[in-house]
């Protein structure tokens, strides 16, 4: 028997105050004065409650890359960022290309406890994306792998893509791309435009994701399977994803919160925390990308939390590795962005990323026999990002020292506290 | 100032004090003993990842005529081959006391780096396809001895810009002092945005012939042959036929204009013997320009500019 949890006057994705009762690992009950003899009490006055956040793009770096970040400290980073589910990508030290290592992962999930931990499959073997990985053995594993992706690499082979299109349609799969064409950005170090010029890095064309977009939707209907573009970073992906989808394609796509906040600008630096695969763009792309996720033809905000070691950062640009952390910042960012519109969050980060990983106990909003998975945010609340706070092992985070909008306040994982008072509970 | 990273770190005032200064410099390499004892006692550090004679040799001889203790840290057969950061470096230059560090690096942006974990003046000997300053500083020099002037000069600049961190030091530097900038070279080595990118106005030609009888400088830029293997121009010989200075183009030219090249050159690919060997030629002035710019630079990055 666990503890009961009564949520005291929270505005259930941004509506009235209500009460929510937390039994069983489920919402029991919704109202207002509710009493529940033995529950605990948890003061929600002016917090916004949302189903809990689901992260469709999560690099645990684990196993291999420990340093950097394990399964269990990406997962309490997740639970304060108020998530309740992550996909954990593939291109681990060994790469997630077998069963066993997805159930190792899964399985690690479940250890820590924190959040539900759901791998990716890696579309091929090793990620060389020369031959198919077992993708009906990690589907049919006790990790049950439904999104399949090369990320970090793009499935370049136009008929291994085809194949891996058509080859998940079995168990319902989908193809998760990293849109990059390898041959346009061979030495790429950051957005080609006025600012690479300047800098003398090697530019990263625009052209170079679009390309491979547009192949892969007329693929994805071609043999009518489903496709999720990752990372959209380009003014010209919206363009492509818009007439996919008035097509009638099954397309989705997911764009991060640095290529929603952040522009290239920031490369001036040299410092390699702004140093991200696909790189930050201009100020026009995050525009398109910002309206874009209103309009849904971005359907998802995923973070591509990427940890990486303090000595693979404090180096020379061209000698760094890409990516930055996300999962406790993404929120605050989104508020920054899109400001308190709740049902538009509520689905860009948790609905419909639940849907597309087929994640059914998580993306529902609290209402009475729902699974209790779900966050409390005060919007009130402002914080200075302080990389040194950070639950992740890692320190690359690109918001340091600024101030944003929003603090989650508890997180509840099937009805159990992972999160409570801002403070993780294990 | 306390660095000298980028063509933009110099106004036209601290520019103009630089090419002063390297004027008096020059004198003393006239003189018997080619020594001042402006530096005494502080020391500069050469810490070159790439190979490169004539600019790492320019700066301790620079260095040395000022009278500073020098240190030359090569990449090869150094700790930076056992795989040590360029933190862990600059952290044991800085123990050692090196006043100033002239780095030359293979990644655009590291001095920049380097700038953020010593106390010493970092000076970019060049990074990368970025910036090579006291390049862009000794070819304003040469400039300026050789016309008189450089405001309303028009300086075109040939080849593989892309690539070029001679060419973006340039069109910052010569920016600033006032000249007209174009960029020639085959659509695929110019990169994206150059117009507007370092300064205002600077222009983009194709056309070779076009540029050169309005041209009061021509400066060449070597062509890497590599670049024919990334499919930049099909050949090397088209390249030359379309973009390289031989005779009848030189002859294109006004009858002041000086053709220069930051060395070394590829002959018979950007530039024949005959306009590298001919009066108009400024390169191995240019090189003797060099140490007195680096010796100016030097003097007033350590002491002399407050």
């Amino acid at each position: 028997m666990t503890e009961s949890y009564l949520i005291r006057g929270a505005r259930v994705v941004g509506g009235e105050p209500a009460d929510l009762l937390l039994r069983d690992g489920v919402v029991a009950e919704v109202g207002r004065g509710l009493t529940a003899a033995g529950a605990r009490v948890v003061d929600a006055d002016g917090l916004v409650a949302l189903p809990g956040l689901v992260d469709l793009h999560t690099h645990l770096r684990e196993p291999g890359r420990e340093d950097a970040e394990t399964v269990e400290t990406g997962s309490r980073a997740a639970a304060l960022g108020g998530y309740t589910a992550v996909c954990a990508m593939a291109n681990t030290s060994p790469v997630a290309d077998t069963a066993g290592v997805v159930e190792q992962v899964w399985r690690l999930g479940r250890e820590a406890g924190l959040v539900d931990v759901q791998p990716i499959g890696a579309v091929t073997v090793g990620l060389a994306g020369e031959q198919l990985a077992e993708l009906g053995a990690m589907a049919t594993s006790a990790a049950r792998v439904r999104i399949f992706s090369d990320d970090g690499n793009c499935v370049a082979d136009p008929r291994l893509m085809r194949r891996a299109l058509e080859y998940v349609k079995a168990f319902d799969g989908i193809i998760a791309q990293h849109a990059e064409e390898p041959r346009l950005t061979v030495g790429a170090q950051m957005h080609e435009g006025e600012v690479a010029t300047r800098l003398g890095l090697t530019g990263w064309p625009a052209v170079a994701e679009e390309a491979i977009i547009a192949r892969d939707v007329l693929l994805a209907g071609h043999v009518d399977s489903r496709l999720h573009v990752c990372h959209v970073s380009t003014a010209g992906s919206v363009e492509v994803l818009r007439h996919a989808k008035a097509r009638g394609i099954r397309v989705t796509a997911e764009v991060t919160p640095h290529h929603l906040f952040l522009t290239d600008e920031r490369a001036e630096s040299y410092d390699p925390v702004f140093k991200v695969n696909p790189p930050l763009r201009t100020a026009a792309d995050v525009a398109a990308l910002r309206q874009a996720l209103v309009d849904g033809i971005i359907d998802v905000v995923a973070t591509d939390h990427a940890p990486h070691a303090l000595e693979d950062k404090e180096c020379e640009w061209a000698y760094a590795r890409p990516g930055m952390l996300g999962l406790e910042t993404a929120l605050s960012v989104l508020l920054e962005v899109v400001g308190e519109r709740w049902d538009l969050i509520a689905e860009r980060m948790s609905r419909a990323p639940a849907r597309i990983a087929g994640l059914t106990e998580h993306g529902r909003d609290p209402a009475p026999g729902v699974p209790a998975n779900l966050t409390l945010v005060d919007p009130a609340a402002r914080r200075t990002v302080d990389p040194g706070e950070l639950a992740s092992r890692s320190r690359n985070t690109p918001y340091a020292g600024m101030t944003l909008p929003g603090r989650v306040v508890a997180t509840f994982l099937r009805g159990e506290p992972t999160v409570l008072d801002g403070k993780a509970v294990k | 100032m306390r660095h000298l990273l980028s063509g933009a770190d110099l106004d036209a005032d601290t520019a103009t004090l630089i090419l002063d200064t390297a004027a008096e410099m020059a004198t003393v390499a006239g003189r018997e003993v080619k020594k001042l004892p402006a530096l005494r006692g502080r020391t500069v550090v050469n810490l070159f990842y790439e190979d490169s004679t004539r600019t790492r040799i320019s700066f301790e001889a620079a260095a040395k005529r000022l009278s500073a203790d020098v240190i030359n840290f090569s990449a090869k057969g150094s700790s930076v081959s056992k795989g040590e950061s360029l933190k862990d470096t600059a952290l044991t230059l800085q123990a050692m006391g090196a006043d100033a560090v002239v780095v030359r690096h293979p990644a655009a942006g590291a001095p920049h780096r380097l700038a953020t974990w010593v106390d010493g003046s970092v000076i970019n000997a060049g990074d990368g396809t970025h910036e090579h300053p006291t390049q862009a500083l000794l070819d304003a020099y040469t400039m300026r001895s050789r016309l008189g002037r450089i405001a309303g000069l028009h300086v075109a600049v040939v080849g593989d810009v892309l690539h070029s961190r001679v060419a973006r030091s340039n069109v910052l530097l010569l920016g600033t002092l006032g000249a007209k900038v174009t960029l020639v070279g085959p659509p695929t080595l110019i990169p994206v945005d150059i117009g507007t990118a370092l300064a205002p106005g600077t222009e983009v030609s194709y056309d070779l012939d076009a540029v050169l009888p309005t041209a009061d400088v021509v400066m060449m830029l070597r062509v890497q042959w590599e670049r024919m293997a990334d499919s930049y121009f099909p050949s090397a010989r088209e390249y030359a036929r379309r973009y390289g200075l031989d005779g009848p183009r030189m002859r294109r030219l006004p009858d002041h204009a000086i053709v220069m090249h930051p060395g070394p050159m590829n002959r018979g690919m950007e530039i024949t013997p005959e306009v590298a060997d001919s009066p108009r030629s400024t390169i191995v002035e240019q090189v003797t320009n060099g140490v007195s710019v680096r010796m100016a630079v030097l003097y007033l990055l350590l002491g002399g500019m407050t």
